[in-house]
């Protein structure tokens, strides 16, 4: 049966509506500025108050205008809009204060010198001396740290997702890393001390190994976490495709689930490095200080860049020499910050490159 | 060597779920057989249950018997996985893997159990099973790129492509015409025409037509009521089971009065 056409009724809907010219938003800004500026003169009132006043010019002023010309529905979007944006502003202005606080006070200080010496023998005077067995006992704490932890985490992801879903064991382990996951770090460090005062006999170990098991009791259940996420999202369909192709499960696992979610496990295992990486409590007790670098974990004390920093900074009240020692503070600072910010970006391009692809 | 199965008071439980009672069937060697019925009576529940996928699901189970040439399906000493590399499968939903090629794709049933073959063996597999699922002259230029960047239906044809690449001796293909147009489907029923002198096949279908044109015998399944298991009502010879079926509802199914 054909379909009747049906006449257009009378009175048909509009689909126009009132517009805001393009401009309105940076039109309301520069209004609201001003009001700002004009309100906080006259008040006597610093920059914040003038931020405020302008801020809520431009909210209000935004919707009203919105209102009267767009209707309702627009006008309530622009307001969350703006609202949006001014939360994430909001979030923005720490993270960006402290980068560029570490940067100007950090930056003049990297040097060539500063990266490629330790601080045997400069540790008194007023010149000279350097982070390098800092950065390097940071990296090899770290490396053991994840090389303890990210096979350990993966595994046990792997079981409570592919193996072990509703059964007892995974519940008991899925409660166990809710429970380490709120570990203080501290705690972590005295648990390496009291274990390798155990092994070692020694009153006080000092050793990068402990600092690497310390970092990974943290990293633990960041890892677990992530992994366990990742592998969830791997969709059951895929699964049965290969079981059906007559795969067994544990190459089904291998070549078929660990690729697919390859791209969110490495992003997620980065970031609980990078988490890690500037830890300062538990290193502070199982490794301690050194002045240059020591390359053998399992003996004697590794110098870290959080832990340099912790104790350079008592050093900066310094008589004579505080100022050198602040100088030291901050461009170690800026050294840990770019090496948590590279491991973030790594993980970034890892993502992007493992993810997989759809196009043409 | 296609494989007849046999299918002797089979109950399907998802959990403590009945989702299927009491099946009774005797699929032929180098036949085609089809199963219809509405939404929901278990038709995918129970192809699922010939190649021991049903298991797969946490919680799902079956008690009867199913028998292969003869061999207990379900009997214990069986592997669940030596089975499914002989009743291969074809899903509801295509499902092909996001990191593979389309080449890969087609030859990962070869490759994810690590058998060793040649380039050229690898190629012909891979435009052979192409081929049969009519795809090979729209991704010929293109075997290296991803399978997920196909259509719904190619990628469809290329889960059929990859499901024959491994040559098993069942297939069960579950509604796999549902997302392709009418020139595709009727390379698919060429395909199932041809594969039927070596291979047994069983396919879930909505098309009544297709069931017609394509099956030697026809399961119709049907649930009581709402909320009771579903349950095989009628296996016959397609031709009895469209002209003259036993059965009542299986009648007004097939004539479209149904509801
Ligand atoms: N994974 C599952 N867990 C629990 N119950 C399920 C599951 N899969 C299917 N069922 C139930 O089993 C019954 C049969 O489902 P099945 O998928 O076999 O139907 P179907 O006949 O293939 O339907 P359709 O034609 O829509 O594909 C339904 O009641 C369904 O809700
Ligand atoms: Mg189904």
């Amino acid at each position: 049966m054909a379909l009747q056409t049906q006449a257009p009724t009378s009175g048909s809907m509009s689909i126009t509506a009132g517009q805001l010219p393009r401009t309105a938003t940076p039109m309301v800004a520069v209004f609201a500025a001003a009001i700002g500026v004009v309100a906080g003169l006259l008040l006597g009132s610093g920059i914040a108050m003038m931020v405020f006043i302008a801020w809520l010019v431009f909210t209000l002023g935004l919707f009203v205008w919105s209102r009267t010309v767009e209707g309702s529905r627009k006008a309530k979007d622009r307001t969350i809009n703006a609202v949006v944006w001014s939360a994430f502003v909001l979030a923005m202005i720490p993270l960006v204060s402290l980068v560029v606080t570490v940067v100007v006070k950090g930056g003049p200080v990297l040097s060539p010198g500063f990266l490629s010496r330790d601080m045997t023998g400069f540790a008194a005077l007023g010149q000279g001396g350097g982070i390098y067995h800092a950065i390097m006992g940071t990296i090899m704490v770290t490396a053991l740290a994840a090389i303890i932890a990210v096979p350990i985490g993966i595994f046990t992801a792997i079981y409570l997702v592919e193996y072990g879903a509703g059964k007892p064991l995974a519940k008991v382990i899925t409660f166990l890393v809710d429970v380490m996951t709120g570990i203080p770090s501290i705690v972590a460090g005295l648990f390496a001390v009291s274990l390798f005062i155990a092994v070692s006999d020694e009153p006080l170990p000092r050793l990068g190994i402990g600092g690497g098991i310390a970092l990974s009791l943290l990293m633990l259940p960041t890892v677990i976490r992530s992994v366990e996420e990742m592998l969830k999202l791997v969709p059951n369909d895929l699964r049965e495709a290969s079981y059906a192709l007559g795969v067994p499960k544990w190459r089904t696992i291998v070549k078929v689930v660990l690729p697919t979610s390859v791209a969110g496990i490495v992003t997620g295992v980065t970031l609980a490095i990078a988490r890690v990486a500037g830890e300062t409590a538990p290193l502070l007790l199982i490794c301690g200080t050194f002045p240059s670098a020591n390359w053998n974990p399992f003996n004697g004390a590794v110098q870290t860049l959080p832990v340099y920093i912790y104790t350079s900074l008592s050093q900066t009240s310094h008589a004579k020499y505080g100022d050198i020692w602040t100088d030291r503070v901050w461009g170690a600072a800026l050294v840990l910050i770019i090496i948590v910010m590279a491991l973030n970006l790594i993980a970034r391009i890892i993502g992007n490159v493992f993810a997989p692809k759809t196009g043409r | 060597m296609a494989k007849s199965i046999e299918v002797d008071n089979l109950d399907i439980y998802y959990g403590d779920f009945l989702a299927v009672e009491n099946v009774n069937v005797h699929i032929k060697a180098k036949s085609v057989t089809a199963f219809i019925g509405p939404s929901g009576c278990g038709k995918s529940t129970v192809l699922r249950s010939l190649n021991r996928m049903h298991e797969v699901i946490p919680g799902a189970r079956v008690s009867g018997n199913v028998r292969v040439d003869g061999q207990a399906l379900y009997a214990p000493g069986v592997d669940p996985v030596a089975v499914r590399r002989q009743i291969g499968m074809v899903f509801q939903r295509p499902n092909p893997f996001p990191t593979m090629s389309i080449y890969e794709n087609v030859l990962a049933g070869n490759r994810l159990n690590a058998k060793r073959m040649g380039k050229s063996e690898a190629d012909d597999i891979v435009e052979r099973s192409l081929r049969g699922a009519n795809l090979w002259n729209e991704v010929k230029d293109r075997l290296g790129k991803p399978g997920m960047g196909l259509s719904g239906g190619q990628q469809q044809r290329l889960c059929i492509a990859r499901a024959i690449a491994v040559e098993p001796e069942v297939l069960l293909m579950d509604e796999p015409c549902s997302a392709l147009d009418p020139i595709s489907t009727s390379a698919v029923e060429d395909l199932i025409h041809e594969l039927k002198s070596e291979y047994t096949i069983v396919i879930v279908t909505h098309n009544m037509q297709q069931a017609a044109r394509v099956s030697d015998d026809t399961g119709f399944f049907n649930l009581k009521a709402v909320g009771e298991p579903g349950q095989l009502v009628e296996f016959n010879p397609t031709t009895k089971v469209f002209s003259n079926p036993d059965n009542e509802a299986t009648e007004a199914y097939v004539s479209g009065r149904f509801g």
